[in-house]
């Protein structure tokens, strides 16, 4: 069977340890596992890789695709641009084809021939009739489907010296105890790699070892978060399924059933409530952060926004709570499997009145732990909810990150809290009252003394005792010790994390989240073409006065976001009363993972102009 | 909302409970309330049945949504916690309060229009989960604080204060709270505290979810000629099916009650529910009979009170999800964290 299809020669692209390949399959079709495989095998001979699911909010029989990028100098970002496809979904086929780079390859299914108008003529095709050799070799349906994927795995391990040994290496350690599947998945991988062997010509991209992995570790934000709030001592999570934040919750419930149940009575140090939506979600934890427990709930904008009562309620009442947004595309259910940094300002401002909220703003997922972790002290320190805001892009797809770390010394801070035998001596307790002249107040545990420490917890306005008080000011003082504490966040947030060049540059870029791995590369890029930058990641909100002035010593500041208003743009300029001419939006919204290439294309083209007056001068 | 404190001056013959507590000292501060109103009765009735416990006042937690009934929890039990939450979403609260310390015991007080309108949805979830609480909605079948708008409980035909007719069938909270597997539910009246106080009892002592429905007149909005929910309507129609003592364990019993009229109840604190039956057939331990019971008289605009449904054995949210006996607020570091050297071995077993 001769399935090559005929193409004219053309330059093709050629690269060991830097391309791009995207794998575009059908849901449901077991495709998952075989191209995580094919990720992990690359990270296993050193060579850092980055995959992203582009997936569609569906179960079966939609298009979805893992674009993996290996680069061997450790690039995280998306690129942009595909040097090689595996196109195994007719339905998307032309779109499919026109993402490969002039030069590239397309790998296909070539059980049936098709039309040459099918291929463009500027890439190298690859066909491998992979449902023909499935048929032949599998009766039963469903083993035909899913080692179609093992089998142009293994091709592809051929193609790119990809090394066969670190694939059924994974294969062990997955198929631990179940010697029937590894086998038949080493089969599948090996006629795959004998296929390939035989009849496909080699191509122009390859994987070497190398050693730039180093200590890290592969993991997703959602998976990394969950833990930092095993960490970070959260004992009640309240939360509903929502997408791409439900495999957070799922994730804690099994690091719990792991780490959290007494060894000695069997009993569980944690309580998970799948509650009937939002509002009981944040309920439930307001509850328990009242009691004195540390509560988390984890979702995604529509659940922001059915939270915002709730929000405000704790913002007034004070009380701790931490709420994990897994931001995706909005408004209304918008994009629910795309990725965007679009619930910035409906979080910093969430509910009605004057409110203003904690933000904390991770890069990937070491800081998902970090941060999330982090977040509980901060919930009872502060008396308030955080937000841990993530996005799609860091939560669902497993990233190369530095591993978790945790110092044994650390305890919790459970903030100020007033003791049963404080308050027997005779310690003053208004639950309101700024004692201490940071803005926040003591509280007490419900049930901590007989006669004193008891108060009636409520959203309306009170005075410093916590008395049911409309009296102005009495309302005041509580408004104005509000914005006090928030002062005292600033100095206990994540700090920014500036890069400069040491004066050479008049322009700033600010930037934040899951831009991070992208802004690196631009930076790089920009580089070349002598452009310079101080670059600052902004990892909180509220900013600390460092953020005012890297604005302040910069003629003009970038502010990369991906959402459609720069939101965080907004937020800089209302906190600083910044003139909003100063700074300028670089803006990525359609819900992929913004990409080096659009940042550094998109702030070249601003200061090209300007960089051609200097010249003129 | 009151910031008037009662004076705490006690006389010296007032009686002390078992732990030296006078009833007094069960007291909030004063009611804001309207004078008359049946929520102050029901205020009363709780002091009372927690006087009579002998319960520590700080052990509870008094929760409410927001409206003239989630108003009252300042106006009893002074010593305790109290968390005025908001409109409809108090069982939320309570959840999650419950959950971080499983020691106390968790009062969520509520009205119609925040149980039955607005908060149905969360009524129902803590129900359906059993929390071990007692939850009382003071239901007068209107919103009082926005002057006398139909809440979801009004029944259908009964007329407002301004003449208008109610055309929407009501929402029947016993009913529901019996088949959402509540193992405590009861309905009183806020004009009959000796009917009142032993439900209450019961419910304190009651390990799970356990629901009564008060019925508490409204005198301001809804205390008029055709309306249902008034006191004149309920003492007319009121059919107790049976009347409840509550038996301490450490208590000698001494009432004589006549055979074949008398069910004892033992509950998870080895305190007895004794129910004289008032109808012959009428079974508070079969669910879907007293369902029926409880409808069938509705259908005939006769208000059912009375302990409806127990069941001694339930289970609550704790067993279910078999937490720890130490309430998990007070656990630490020590008992949280795996440690680094957990982590150490996560990180490998993510390369």
């Amino acid at each position: 069977m001769n399935a090559q299809v005929e193409t004219k020669p053309h330059p093709r692209i050629e690269a060991t340890n830097d391309f791009v390949v995207k794998f575009a399959n059908v849901n449901g079709s077991g495709s998952a596992s075989a191209n995580e495989l094919f990720a992990r095998a690359i990270l296993r001979m050193g060579v850092p890789v980055s995959p992203r699911n582009i997936f569609p909010s569906n179960i079966q029989g939609l298009p979805t695709w893992y674009e993996v990028r290996i680069s061997e100098r450790g690039w995280l970002g998306r690129r942009g641009g595909v040097d090689l496809m595996v196109a195994m979904n007719p339905q998307t086929w032309d779109a499919d084809l026109k993402e490969i780079e002039p030069g590239g390859y397309l790998f296909y299914d070539s059980t049936r021939p098709l039309p040459a108008s099918k291929f463009r003529d500027d890439i190298h095709v690859i066909g491998m009739p992979l449902t023909a050799i499935c048929n032949r070799t599998y009766a039963d349906a469903r083993q035909r489907q899913l080692f179609k994927n093992i089998m142009y795995l293994g091709a592809l391990s051929i193609l790119l010296d990809i090394d066969a040994r670190e694939i059924k290496r994974l294969f062990a350690e997955q198929y631990k105890g179940k010697e029937k599947l590894l086998d038949s998945n080493v089969q599948a991988l090996e006629l795959g790699r004998e296929y390939a062997a035989q009849h496909l010509d080699p191509i122009g991209l390859h994987v070497q070892r190398a050693d730039n992995v180093g200590d890290k570790i592969f993991v997703d934000g959602n998976v990394a978060a969950a833990l930092g709030c095993v960490y970070g001592g959260a004992t009640v999570c309240a939360w509903y399924p929502i997408t791409p934040s439900s495999s957070l919750a799922e994730a804690f419930q099994k690091y719990c059933m792991k780490y959290r149940v007494d060894p000695e009575t069997g009993r569980n140090r944690f309580a998970i409530v799948q509650a009937e939506d939002e509002i009981a979600s944040i309920g439930m934890c307001v509850g328990a952060g009242w009691n004195g427990a540390r509560a988390f709930t984890t979702t995604a904008g529509p659940g922001i926004s059915l939270m915002n009562e709730f929000i405000g309620l704790a913002y007034f009442a004070e009380i701790p709570v931490t709420i994990i947004d897994v931001q995706r595309g909005g408004p209304s259910t918008g994009m629910p499997t795309r990725t965007q940094q679009s619930d910035v300002l409906a979080c910093a401002y969430a509910s009605h009145g004057d409110t203003k909220h904690v933000l904390l703003l991770p890069e990937d997922p070491h800081e998902c732990f970090e941060f999330s972790a982090q977040a509980f002290d901060l919930a009872d320190r502060l008396q308030t909810p955080i937000f841990v805001l993530t996005d799609l892009d860091i939560g669902m797809n497993q990233r190369l990150t530095a591993p978790f770390a945790w110092n044994d010394a650390r305890d919790y801070d459970r903030g100020k809290v007033m003791t049963a035998a404080e308050l027997e001596a005779g310690k003053d307790f208004g639950r309101y009252k700024d004692v201490d002249g940071d803005g926040i107040p003591y509280r007490t545990y419900p049930g901590t003394h007989a006669e004193r420490g008891a108060y009636f917890t409520r959203g309306t306005s009170r005075d410093p005792y916590a008395r049911y008080s409309e009296r102005g000011p009495d309302y005041v003082y509580n408004m104005e010790r509000l914005l006090r504490k928030w002062d005292t966040a600033k100095s206990l947030v994540p700090q920014p994390i500036l890069r400069g060049t040491g004066g050479e540059a008049h322009d700033g870029v600010i930037y934040y989240g899951s831009t991070s791995p992208s802004m690196s590369e631009a930076i790089e890029l920009l580089g070349k073409q002598s452009l310079v930058l101080d670059t600052l990641r902004v990892r909180a909100f509220p900013f600390p006065d460092s953020v005012g002035e890297f604005i302040r010593q910069h003629e003009r500041v970038f502010v990369v976001e991906q959402n459609r208003d720069g939101q965080l743009r907004t937020l800089l300029i209302n906190e600083f009363g910044i003139d909003p001419a100063r700074l300028v939006a670089i803006l990525h919204y359609d819900g992929t993972p913004i990409t080096a290439r659009f940042i550094a294309g998109a702030i070249a083209a601003q200061m090209q102009p300007a960089k051609a007056k200097e010249n003129a001068a | 909302m009151t910031y008037i404190a009662k004076p705490k001056l006690h006389h010296p013959t007032l009686a002390c409970n078992a732990i030296g507590f006078r009833r007094r000292d069960y007291e909030g501060k004063i009611s804001t309330l309207c004078a008359g109103c049946g929520h102050d009765s029901i205020s009363a009735a709780i002091i009372q049945a927690c006087w009579e416990l002998d319960i520590e006042p700080h052990r509870v937690a008094k929760l409410s949504g927001i409206g003239c009934s989630s108003k009252t929890p300042d106006y009893f039990l002074g010593q305790s916690h109290g968390f005025n939450t908001v409109h409809g979403r108090m069982p939320s609260v309570l959840t999650g309060a419950n959950l971080a310390n499983r020691d106390l015991l968790y009062l969520g007080v509520s009205g119609d229009g925040d149980s039955a309108s607005i908060g149905i949805g969360q009524f129902v979830h803590a129900i359906r989960r059993g929390v071990n609480m007692v939850y009382i909605v003071e239901n007068n079948g209107v919103y009082g604080l926005t002057k006398g708008q139909f809440s979801a409980t009004a029944d259908q035909g009964s007329k407002s204060k301004k003449g208008v007719v109610n055309s929407d069938s009501p929402l029947d909270l016993v009913g529901l709270a019996m088949q959402l597997g509540a193992t405590y539910v009861a309905r009183g009246f806020s004009g009959d505290k000796k009917q009142l106080v032993p439900l209450i009892k019961g419910a304190i002592t009651h390990k799970g979810a356990a629901f009564i429905d008060v019925i508490s007149p409204c005198v301001a909005f809804n205390n008029h000629a055709g309306s249902t929910k008034s006191y004149e309507y309920v003492r007319e129609h009121n059919e107790a099916v049976n009347r409840l003592d509550f038996i301490d364990v450490r208590a000698e019993i001494t009432v004589d009650y006549a055979e074949g009229e008398i069910v004892d109840v033992t509950q998870h604190d080895g305190s007895i529910v004794r129910l004289r039956k008032l109808s012959a057939d009428f079974n508070a331990h079969d669910r879907v009979k007293a369902m029926n019971y409880v409808h069938a008289a509705q259908a005939k605009g006769e208000v059912v009170t009375g302990l409806l449904y127990v069941d001694p054995d339930a289970h609550d949210l704790h067993e279910h999800f078999n937490t720890t006996e130490v309430p998990i607020n007070r656990l630490g570091a020590q008992e949280l964290n795996p440690g680094a050297e957990t982590l150490a071995k996560i990180n490998n077993s993510l390369r």
